[in-house]
């Protein structure tokens, strides 16, 4: 399977997501959490937080857009149908609250080919509204070659 | 909380029938395998499976409960992500806390549904203190 080596390196131009307290309960009721923290304005500013609190991997929904963006990328020739998440890793820094305006950019770090399989790694760096870095994913996907 | 070396992580989470619906909202990840049943039997899955990135959240969610709750303490999570997830069958996240330095615990930690090992791995760093 030839791969398209020379993207290595490729940036996207930043996309903003505008976090939503309503979006962040959403999330937050959709993979189980029950902290007050991710539900209750008081309890987070009671915690010192301005609004409530994102959980950590709300980072994927701020992401989403930003790296959806770099996956269709027709330069990037990725057989979509065939893709599958191999692997992520995410650091964060600065806690996120409702009310944020997170600016993601995406870089293809790496992409290779092995055994028939294809292997893309993309970076996601994530900053709030005032420059401070809110957490750093790598992004691991697989395509399986055809049958 | 303090964590201390050795200190065992366990969360047990059973799947609804409509927790893929609600995630897919929640993310914005609407690919049909993880919410329209016909779909993923077409394309030769067991059926609706779940989002390898909520699995991961409930390996964060166990992570931060383990840490007392706090929600900044997780400073990193990295997961490989393996078997399919199923719907009404009991997930279980288990881990042990590796190494406690400078206030940062680390974690190995996985997720297992039934036969099939759904992340493994895991490792988080959490902030003790």
């Amino acid at each position: 399977m030839p791969v398209p080596t020379e993207k290595i390196g490729k940036t996207y131009p930043p996309v903003v997501y505008a976090v939503g307290r309503e979006k962040v309960r959403e999330y937050a009721a959709a993979v189980g959490e029950t902290n007050p923290l991710y539900f209750d304005p008081q309890a987070a500013r009671a915690a010192g937080y301005g609004d409530v609190l994102a959980p950590p991997m709300f980072a994927v929904v701020y992401c989403s857009s930003a790296f959806s963006g770099a996956l269709f990328d027709p330069e990037l020739e990725i057989d979509f149908p065939r893709l599958v998440h191999g692997a992520q890793e995410f650091r964060w820094d600065q806690a996120v609250v409702a009310g944020d305006e997170i600016t993601t950019t995406i870089t293809v770090r790496d992409i290779s080919e092995r055994a028939g399989l294809r292997f893309d790694t993309f970076e996601s760096v994530s900053v709030n509204q005032r420059r401070e870095t809110t957490c750093i994913g790598t992004w691991s996907t697989i395509v399986r070659g055809e049958e | 909380m303090p964590l201390s070396e050795g200190d065992q992580i366990e969360l047990r989470v059973i799947p609804d029938r409509y927790v893929t619906v609600r995630y897919a909202g929640a993310s914005g990840d609407f690919n049909p395998i993880h919410i329209d049943e016909e779909f993923a039997l077409g394309v030769g899955l067991p059926g609706r499976i779940l989002h390898g990135l909520w699995s991961m959240a409930q390996v964060a969610r166990a992570a931060t409960n383990a840490a007392g709750g706090d929600p900044t303490a997780l400073r990193s999570l990295s997961v490989q992500f393996r078997g399919l997830g199923s719907l009404e069958h009991e997930i279980v996240i288990s881990g042990q806390v590796k190494a406690v330095s400078d206030g940062v615990a680390t974690a190995k930690l996985e997720a297992v549904q039934g036969d099939a090992r759904l992340i493994r791995n895991g490792a988080a760093e959490l902030r003790v203190g």
